[in-house]
């Protein structure tokens, strides 16, 4: 009894280091153990707090592993079909400017069969956030060769390592979206460390601030890790990351505006 | 207010119509038999008058999906093409019923398939009244046969896609679309201000988060869904059955056609019966719900129908259900973009059924 009623004696908000944030609802993530998206929910939720946005903010999320983000986030949501979701992001943005919109996909979604979607919301340049997050796999369906997956890497339908003469090449899609006169801030992050939290945190929050300022396109790429579908453990995935994923996919920004 | 006398396309009629019924966002692609839809709109910049957002999209997947992030928000949205591009915009058409949004899609049907033609034909009414994308699902599907319907019936669409929450379709054909008559034109229209209560549109603290989603991982709950989208369905069949009746009151034999067709055949209805053959002449102006009931009273009462459309015979599979064996039925229509003349349907109708 002296034991809990310690902890209740401790349990004060003068003592409050880490909460859950409020825009987190009380559902159980659905992610693996050790997988950046609900890293990425996190810091994304905490800028939605800390920025004042719940009543502004639309969400679009995908098709893919984070398919149930609706479920997650305290805003208003909506599922678009895989790959449409800049599409879906355009209209409500264009209808109602006044609102935050973002779409948060993966890279299935936004580098392959939505393309299309991907290129020409950013090149004519939509007032909106793009979260990417770049796990170089599909991992919903259990671990399919992506459009990002790196040459020789094994996936359940490039078993013998992805090879780019019969599977084409890993597609840089923000390197391309860099490249488009409508994307105004473009920018590769990851969340597997402290450090780099607090970065990509920092990219979303100035994402944030161009929309207000009614900019243009803003894409962040979240290079991020699956444990399950690269088959480690997460500490090997978030090294594997680094000595793999990083070099083909570098982190920094590849457009930023001239201030 | 009094109503605007003009001549125009029944392309550029829908496209005025929809500036005027206050629509807020036209989302398209262009596709022969129906581009100047988007052009009007483009020439006639409603975002300087009305606010209205006018979008070219870089296909008619994206033009349907931005359709969906629109209606999601509450706003009346539209989007129109032609059969290859409704086929494409199928699978957003069916995350929009799955999702039980409002909007109107527009088919300015032209020859299949495949590319096919640029003329007009009829054959996308089975993609139209069955569904057309993936899973169990109708959209309400309005089949103008005039300049003045294609006006008028942008204005019933939204009516009836807010009133269901269920896209509608108003399937037009390459003739309707292309040819000019005289319409009338309704008052401009303000642009709606409600919000909906089902609607993103960014979340107050007086409500909870709203989710638009067409997903239900729970095999019982999708169900459920399932179930609630059929008592929907079913009461749009009792409340929205519209149709037109031509010269039925002593008619020994009928003519069931819509759009096009139906502009023939009252031509051979009117042939018919200077040769002394009482013809009439059923309209379906709703294509679903389809005027199944009254097409059943009508078997009581005539010797047998004529399903008349420009395909290999599509409605007159509805026709059969309808009439259920009590009469024969079948079919007459050219294909390929070609438009059935009166005398083809009487020719058609005295082999079938007078011999000769």
């Amino acid at each position: 009894m002296a034991v809990v009623t310690g902890i209740k004696e401790i349990i004060k908000p003068e003592n409050l280091v880490y909460k859950k944030t409020n825009i987190m609802t009380e559902n159980i993530l659905s992610y693996c153990p050790g997988c950046g998206h609900g890293t990425a929910h996190r810091i994304l939720a905490e800028i939605i707090e800390e920025e004042g946005l719940q009543s502004e903010a639309i969400g679009v999320s995908p098709v893919g592993c984070s398919v149930l983000l609706y479920n997650y986030l305290d805003i208003d949501w909506q599922e678009a079909a895989h790959g449409r979701a800049p599409a879906v992001a355009t209209a409500i943005k264009r209808l109602m400017p006044e609102k935050f919109v973002f779409t948060y996909q993966g890279d299935g979604d936004l580098a392959a069969i939505g393309t299309a979607e991907t290129i020409h919301a950013c090149n004519r340049g939509e007032n909106i956030m793009i979260i990417f997050i770049n796990n170089g796999i599909y991992g919903m369906t259990g671990g399919q060769m992506a459009p990002t997956t790196l040459p020789g890497m094994k996936s359940s339908t490039s078993p013998y390592g992805r090879d780019v003469k019969t599977m084409g090449n890993p597609l840089k899609m923000t390197d391309i979206v860099a490249t488009l006169p409508g994307s105004y801030y473009v920018t590769r992050q990851s969340v597997h460390t402290p450090a780099n939290v607090k970065k990509t945190k920092k990219a979303i929050r100035k994402a944030v601030r161009y929309q207000k300022l009614d900019k243009g396109t803003c894409l962040i790429e979240i290079v991020s890790n699956c444990p399950s579908g690269w088959k480690m453990t997460p500490v090997q995935s978030n090294k594997w990351m680094e000595e793999n994923m990083f070099p083909y996919y570098p982190l920094g920004d590849l457009k930023t505006p001239v201030e | 207010m009094k109503k605007e006398l003009r001549l125009m396309k029944g392309n550029e009629a829908v496209a005025e119509a929809a500036i005027r019924a206050g629509v807020d966002g036209y989302f398209g692609y262009p596709i022969t038999p129906q581009t100047e839809i988007i052009e009007y709109l483009m020439e006639a910049n409603p975002a300087e008058t009305t606010g209205m957002i006018v979008l070219q999209a870089e296909s008619e997947i994206a033009a349907i999906n931005m359709v969906y992030g629109g209606a999601a928000c509450g706003k009346k949205v539209m989007t129109s093409s032609s059969s290859p591009g409704i086929s494409l915009k199928q699978e957003g058409i069916t995350y929009i019923a799955g999702a039980e949004l409002p909007c109107l899609i527009v088919n300015v049907v032209r020859g299949g398939p495949g590319l096919g033609t640029i003329q007009p034909a009829q054959s996308d009414y089975f993609q139209a009244t069955k569904g057309g994308g993936h899973g169990d699902y109708h959209l309400i599907v309005l089949a103008p046969a005039s300049v003045q319907e294609m006006a008028d019936f942008v204005d019933l669409s939204f009516e009836l896609a807010f009133k269901y929450r269920n896209p509608v379709m108003m399937l037009s054909d390459g003739a309707i679309g292309q040819m000019m008559e005289k319409v009338y034109l309704s008052p401009q229209k303000e642009r709606s201000k409600t919000i909906y209560d089902w609607a993103t549109t960014g979340k107050p603290a007086t409500r909870e988060r709203n989710i638009i989603t067409s997903l239900d991982l729970d095999p019982n709950g999708q169900e459920l869904f399932n179930l609630k989208l059929i008592a929907k369905y079913n009461l749009i069949r009792e409340n929205e059955v519209r149709y037109e009746e031509f010269q039925i009151e002593d008619a020994e034999y009928l003519l069931v056609a819509y759009g096009t067709s139906a502009r023939v055949c009252q031509k051979s209805v009117q042939l018919a019966r200077e040769e002394g053959i009482k013809l009439g002449l059923l309209r379906p102006i709703t294509l679903f719900p389809f005027p199944s009931k009254r097409i059943n009273e009508l078997a009581n009462r005539v010797k047998g129908m004529l399903s008349v459309e420009m395909s290999a015979g599509q409605m007159v599979e509805d026709v059969l259900l309808s009439v259920n064996g009590k009469v024969p039925v079948f079919h007459f229509g050219r294909m390929g973009g070609i438009v059935t003349t009166p005398e083809e349907v009487v020719e058609c109708l005295k082999s079938k059924f007078i011999g000769g």
